[in-house]
């Protein structure tokens, strides 16, 4: 029986989960993956690690799938008459922020909102303009002393936008990346349980990838894997963002071809993707790719990596939007490949 | 005339639940049907006459038994600020309109509902990876902004639809958080005071339309009901927020506080309130013990601004919950601020004695 995806990542949407502050997504990572796994761990710095294993005959070699569960969010940095001022936890843009809900993590859990002060409160160029985070605030709608019983520096905040589905195949609400991704995984992982597989699969939800990819530097350390798949989401094609660094949501996923991915195992899984024709783009990634392909493969002796990116727009706002097809197709790609792959498939990478 | 003991309101569980009512409806300017049906449904059982003029106007009488009543119009408008879909972009993508005053970068990153039926979407914003920072230093722009249906989401929806932010009623504490709180606040007041409505007036309620795009409504309904006084019953900015700066000291133009109790209105943008009104409000808050804080003489108007100058002139003046972040997804009141709100109104409209109109001098 398939794991029906919307409800487990709209699960996963709701839940808080910013980068060191893992907590509450793992433990539903870990309840979805439990029942599809062999063994599972946490990581010293957070990472969930899930061992799937194969029937090939020992020592069986092993495929890392690396997708982060860590979220973006903010920090409160001040309080000033029952208001909180705060900064950030990953890449936001200010003005995204006025108006938006959320969840300020006191000593309980309290709804906020980000407001934008009256211009004649604000500095001149923040009045009528962009107004920096330094000047934006949280009100709780909570009295004063209230507050500052509940509400301490350093506590973190999380976005409250509920996840919306869109029409038929849509969805939008904030932290769908990475959880989309880590979802993906879940469908993979899914997909496999009712297949044989040679090689033994370790899943990792990874921590800490928006400030500094600090699971996916560690991860493999733990796991020695012979080569890693990184999935993330990718810019989506939408208004304003047109240009080569897009791809069209719903119409497939995309494999990143760039410095960070082993041209080898690249070629290998597009083999897969058209075999099976699950549509995908060749996305060019000129440099650094900013997700966790970049810190694998450079960790110890180094690891071959590929990256898959589900298409998603409005990245780091609270209204991320992604395909659900789009999400199926990467788990399906994963486990097609993963299902193929023989026991002596690293001798078969060549560079030429 | 005493009071009798219905005639204190209270805002209780009762008066939460019709707030969220009214707040999750949808009713921009020139479609208040939503809020329309609602305020019918109400006030039919409470009024002797209910018709819907020719502008959408709910107007409801409800007649008093003595002699000498006076005719008193109270004004809450139905609409509220939101947006009216423009163009068809393809792909669930729309372009639209502000309809109302509010602040463009309030738009971006927002979840909205479309239509009769609330059909979900997005605005949404370019990744900030995608941005420069120069880019990040200018606010977007409504033109680069479109309202996201999903891209298989156009089937429901067309250009002339109206939408709104999709934010919930949400009850905090001794707060409550809302859209439209202006002025679902002040018709939902106005639904309470023909609950309560003393015998000694001729109460005619006006649930207005138009009031964000130009005081509309309220024009056609004061020259219909022809009253002696107006009283606009509405929502005004508490921006008692901060300053920025910790050595800036204390913010001195806040408009209106939370806390304080309902705004008495002296002068806005658009009306000098009758004197005498506006001693008969503050006398009776003083007299019965409510807070009550006058608003800052600043611009903006209510519909009192139509009111005052209908046939040969009516007095009027404004009475507004204080609420923060008005024209945003969310604004936030006080639950006590309302309830001192309704209460001084009440007790106002109990004691008025229409003799308060006669120049002294007479």
């Amino acid at each position: 029986m398939a794991i029906d995806l919307l409800p487990h990542l709209k699960q996963m949407l709701s839940a808080p989960g910013l980068s060191g502050y893992e907590d509450p997504i793992r433990d539903i990572v870990r309840a979805a993956w439990q029942p599809l796994c062999d063994e599972i761990s946490v990581s010293r710095v957070g990472s969930l690690h899930a061992l799937k294993r194969g029937d090939g005959p020992e020592p069986r070699p092993r495929v890392m799938l690396s997708a982060h569960m860590d979220a973006i969010g903010l920090m409160v940095t001040g309080i000033k008459e029952g208001f909180l001022r705060f900064t950030q936890i990953g890449g936001i843009d200010p003005r995204i922020l006025p108006g938006q809900m959320v969840t300020v993590h006191g000593r309980k859990d309290l709804p906020g909102m980000v407001v934008l002060p009256p211009t004649h409160l604000l500095p001149p160029e923040a009045g009528s303009g962009v107004a920096a985070l330094q000047y934006l605030l949280i009100d709780t709608g909570l009295l004063a002393e209230e507050v500052d019983k509940l509400v301490r520096v350093g506590d973190v905040v999380s976005f409250a936008q509920e996840p919306i589905e869109l029409g038929e195949s849509a969805l939008a609400g904030h932290t769908l990346d990475n959880r989309v991704s880590v979802a993906a995984v879940t469908h993979c992982l899914d997909i496999l349980s009712r297949r044989k597989h040679a090689w033994d699969v370790w899943a990792v939800a990874s921590s800490q990838e928006e400030t500094g990819v600090t699971g996916a530097f560690t991860s493999p350390v733990d796991i020695q894997p012979d080569f890693a798949i990184a999935i993330d989401v990718t810019f989506a094609k939408s208004t304003s963002s047109g240009d080569w660094r897009t791809f069209p949501m719903g119409e497939g996923v995309t494999l990143a071809w760039g410095p960070n991915i082993h041209p080898a195992l690249y070629a290998a899984i597009i083999r897969t993707a058209d075999e099976l024709d699950i549509p995908y783009s060749r996305e060019a990634a000129p440099s650094m790719t900013g997700t966790d392909a970049y810190a694998i493969q450079v960790v110890q002796s180094g690891i071959p990596c590929l990256l898959i990116g589900i298409p998603l727009r409005y990245m780091h706002t609270p209204v991320e939007t992604v395909s659900l097809k789009d999400v199926r197709r990467a788990g399906r790609l994963m486990a097609e490949f993963i299902s193929a792959l023989p026991q002596d498939f690293m001798q078969t990478l060549e560079w030429k | 005339m005493k009071m009798t003991n219905n005639a204190r309101p209270r805002i209780g569980k009762k008066q939460i639940a019709l707030l969220a009512e009214l707040c999750n409806a949808l009713a921009v300017s020139g479609d208040e049907q939503e809020v329309r049906e609602i305020v019918l449904r109400e006030v039919k059982p409470l009024c002797q006459q209910v018709e819907v003029d020719a502008m959408g106007n709910v107007l409801a009488t409800r007649i008093g038994s003595g002699q000498n009543k006076a005719r008193v119009m109270i004004a809450a408008h139905m609409d509220e600020v939101g947006f009216m879909l423009t163009q068809n972009d393809g792909d669930g993508l729309y372009g639209f309109s502000i309809v109302g005053g509010i602040d463009e970068r309030q738009l971006v990153g927002k979840a909205v509902i479309v239509g009769r039926e609330h059909i979900p979407g997005v605005i949404g914003a370019k990744a900030i990876h995608l941005t420069t920072p120069e880019e990040r230093k200018t606010a977007l722009k409504l033109e680069q902004l479109r309202i996201d249906l999903g891209p298989d989401g156009s089937g429901k929806v067309r250009v002339g639809d109206r939408a709104g932010f999709a934010t919930q009623l949400t009850e905090i504490g001794p707060s409550i958080r809302a859209k439209a709180l202006d002025n679902r606040l002040g018709v939902a007041n106005l639904i309470e005071l023909l609950r309560g409505a003393p015998e000694n007036i001729d109460l005619l309620a006006a649930f207005t339309v138009q009031e964000e795009v130009g005081l509309r409504g309220a024009r056609v309904a004061a020259y219909h009901l022809a009253p002696q006084i107006g009283i606009a019953v509405d929502s005004t900015p508490a921006n008692d927020l901060p300053a920025y700066d910790d050595d800036d000291g204390e913010n001195t133009r806040y408009n209106t506080r939370l806390d304080c109790g309902p705004a008495i209105y002296l002068m806005d943008g658009a009306t000098i309130a009758d004197r005498r009104l506006a001693e008969w409000l503050m006398k009776t808050a003083e007299e019965e013990g409510i807070p009550y804080q006058i608003r800052q003489p600043n611009p903006g108007g209510t519909d009192a601004g139509a009111i005052h100058k209908t046939r040969s002139g009516v007095p009027s003046i404004s009475v507004s919950v204080p609420q923060r972040y008005c024209h945003t997804a969310a604004g936030l009141i006080r639950k006590a601020d309302w309830e001192n709100t309704l209460r001084l109104l009440s007790a106002a409209l109990w004691r008025l004695d229409s003799k308060i109109l006669t120049p002294s001098e007479a």
